[in-house]
């Protein structure tokens, strides 16, 4: 399925999807499950998060930190004070009310890093409620690959605000391999600064119930941003993934491009692309893309792409969504080759991933995804029957 | 000596309304040594009966019997045919996103081997297949046909025929499509693979142009489903100066 733009704007229904954004918990109601951007998660599995159960928990930081980056801890009102994004919902709300402050990642101006910065945040328990709050900062010309990557099992809840300086070059990838049990809610609001570059990577693997909340605007004319993401649900899994483009700027580009795997009873994910073209808006691109891979029966994909389109004079708009099975001509032509069905379907799901994990241009982490995509895929679509060559 | 014979087949496609006979009783046999062209209609059901000897899952067999060597092919899964010797060129080779044309022929080699072949002397096998081909060596890190012109598919399919070597061939109009440099590329590749001379060649076409340079030793006239003629390479000549007119007046 794709649809073009006049399709698009055909479709196109009134913004009724981003609450205003706040620190006001007044602001956040408790959810019932009816609201748009509630209705898809099990309110039940949040297990706490929704209530706001003060804690002190911390998930433990582990960083390699290269030369030019400086981590320092903040206070909610200095966080406030750098103009980061707002809390739009309720747990992230009240993640930064609960957090007691701020961690900082500041990449000064014209500061180029040399190597990734690696942040790996590993959680201890999933009886721990954990507040996070974090701000990424990058400055005037800067460049900067930020690598989050969570591990371990906790209760977390996260407000990430990044804050892309003019003309700078972010590349953020954050990477989901939780415990089975874990739960994470995660809200990254990002503003891409005049003419700069933003490529983000959001990998979910693991946990109990993952929802990631990607709110993106631009601060100014000629910005670019390109957002990756890939998700594989496991049976009873939940993995929610919504992104909200606001292209309120001129000659702003987005592209963003979701690949999901689902296999096992009860697994199921959730995408969710809104993208909003202001008014102000002219001469933008934007695209967004979703692919869901359904590896058995009993999974659930929900594929939710949206324009709202309040002008006509762009470049180009579009999306496109799509949820299915194996490609039966896909596998018949590697089966044609005497590869047997089980490894051609290996392949054609490696291919699947492989594709999107190469975007992400950190070797280290792309391996290691490559690995535990693997793994996935070993749980269920049997394994090589021959040995593969190095 | 070695022989790909099909007797009496009839066959269907799965379409969204059920079943529809396309093959009405196709009788063919391609010993090992032989190169037989045959040329149809469009929609005569060529390709169909490619994809019915390579086992694609669309195309329901009705009756009938294909063999190689006496063995029944039609009970083997497509992997087990491949892994018998067949090999089809298809019409219109299929795109796998992620997957690099390198990583492909490893899988294919190991499979049809049953052990992955030794890197050194593979990495040359492959290049050296791409050079005969005229395919530059970076396509081997391109996933598989994807972005690939008509004519870099084609040649792409017969780089796999030199290099995964089979014992029989089908090639679906492998030529359609091609400039004369690419059809003499591919041509030249079709007749080297023929020059070990126990492999045996069914080339689908629609022009003899390629007959010129791949010489069949039979043609078959293919309308409505069967066979409907027979000759020597002189048949290919007198189809394109009359055509199918007589032929499909007499199968109406
Ligand atoms: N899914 C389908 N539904 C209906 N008809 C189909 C379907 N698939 C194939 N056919 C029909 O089967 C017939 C034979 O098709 P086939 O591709 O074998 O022809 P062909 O001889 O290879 O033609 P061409 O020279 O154009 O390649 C055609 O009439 C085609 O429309
Ligand atoms: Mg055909």
């Amino acid at each position: 399925m794709s649809t073009n733009l006049q399709d698009a704007v055909e479709s196109s229904v009134a913004s009724h999807l981003h609450p205003v954004p706040s620190y006001d918990l007044a602001d956040h109601p408790l959810p019932t499950g009816r609201e748009e951007v509630w209705r898809f998660t099990p309110l039940k599995r949040l297990r706490g998060l929704l209530d706001g159960d003060a804690s002190d928990g911390h998930l433990k930081w582990d960083a390699r930190i290269p030369e030019g980056v400086t981590i320092s801890e903040i206070s909610t009102a200095e966080a406030a004070a750098l103009g980061e994004t707002l809390p739009a919902d309720r747990p992230s709300a009240l993640a930064v009310a609960n957090g007691a402050g701020a961690v900082l990642v500041d990449v000064p101006a014209e500061t180029e890093l040399g190597e990734p910065l690696v942040v790996r945040l590993s959680g201890a328990s999933p009886d721990e409620v954990v507040w996070g709050h974090i701000v990424v900062r990058l400055g005037l010309h800067a460049k900067a690959t930020v690598v989050f990557e969570h591990s371990g099992s906790a209760r977390y809840s996260v407000s990430t605000s990044v804050l892309v300086g003019a003309s700078a070059q972010l590349d953020l990838v954050s990477l989901q391999l939780w415990d089975d049990d874990a739960v994470h809610l995660g809200q990254v609001g990002v503003r891409i600064g005049r003419d700069a570059h933003v490529r983000t990577f959001q990998a979910t693997l693991g946990g109990d119930l993952v929802r990631v909340i990607e709110n993106f605007a631009y601060d100014g004319p000629g910005g670019e941003l390109e957002a990756f993401g890939l998700y594989f649900a496991d049976a009873g899994q939940h993995i929610e993934h919504r992104l909200f483009i606001d292209h309120n700027a001129p000659h702003t580009k987005s592209n963003a491009v979701y690949k999901g795997g689902l296999q096992g009873e009860g697994a199921h994910s959730v995408w969710v692309g809104d993208v909003l073209i202001r008014k102000a808006a002219e001469g933008i691109e934007t695209f967004e893309t979703n692919r869901n891979l359904v590896l058995t029966d009993g999974c659930r994909a929900d594929s939710v792409p949206n324009l709202e389109i309040e002008t006509g004079e762009i470049k180009g708009a579009g999306h496109a969504s799509a949820t299915g099975r194996f490609d039966d001509e896909q596998l018949f032509y590697i089966q044609s080759r005497g590869v047997t069905e089980d490894e051609a379907r290996r392949l054609v799901v490696h291919g699947f991933f492989a594709d999107i994990i190469k975007k992400i241009k950190v070797p280290e982490v792309e391996e290691r995804l490559l690995v535990a995509v693997e793994a996935e895929l070993a749980r269920h679509v049997a394994t090589p029957t021959s040995v593969r060559g190095a | 000596m070695a022989t790909l014979e099909i007797k009496d087949l009839h066959v269907a496609v799965d379409t969204e309304d059920g079943q529809k006979p396309i093959l009405r009783g196709v009788d063919l046999a391609v010993r090992a040594g032989e190169t037989h062209a045959i040329m149809g209609p469009n929609g005569s059901g060529k390709s169909t009966l490619a994809y019915s000897i390579a086992g694609h899952p669309k195309y329901t067999i009705i009756s009938g019997t294909v063999t190689l060597n006496g063995v029944d092919v039609l009970t083997m899964s497509v992997d087990e045919r491949a892994r018998a010797g067949l090999f089809l060129a298809m019409q219109y080779p299929v795109e796998v996103p992620g997957v690099s044309v390198s990583n492909f022929l490893r899988t294919a080699k190991t499979a049809l081997d049953g052990e992955a072949p030794k890197l050194r002397t593979w990495v040359k096998d492959v290049n050296d297949a791409m050079d005969k081909v005229s395919m530059d060596r970076e396509f081997a890190q391109r996933n598989v046909n994807e972005g690939f012109s008509g004519g870099e598919k084609k040649r792409h399919e017969i780089m796999q025929l030199e290099l995964l070597n089979p014992k029989f061939a089908i090639l679906d109009e492998t030529d359609s499509g091609l400039d004369i440099d690419a059809l003499k590329v591919v041509a030249e590749g079709v007749n080297r693979f023929r020059g070990q001379g126990d492999r045996g060649v069914l080339l689908i076409t629609h022009y003899t142009r390629i007959l010129r340079y791949i010489q069949p030793d039979y043609v078959h006239v293919f309308v409505n489903g069967r066979i409907a003629e027979q000759g020597g390479p002189e048949l290919a000549e007198q189809l394109e100066a009359e055509g199918y007119d007589k032929y499909q007046r007499i199968s109406a």
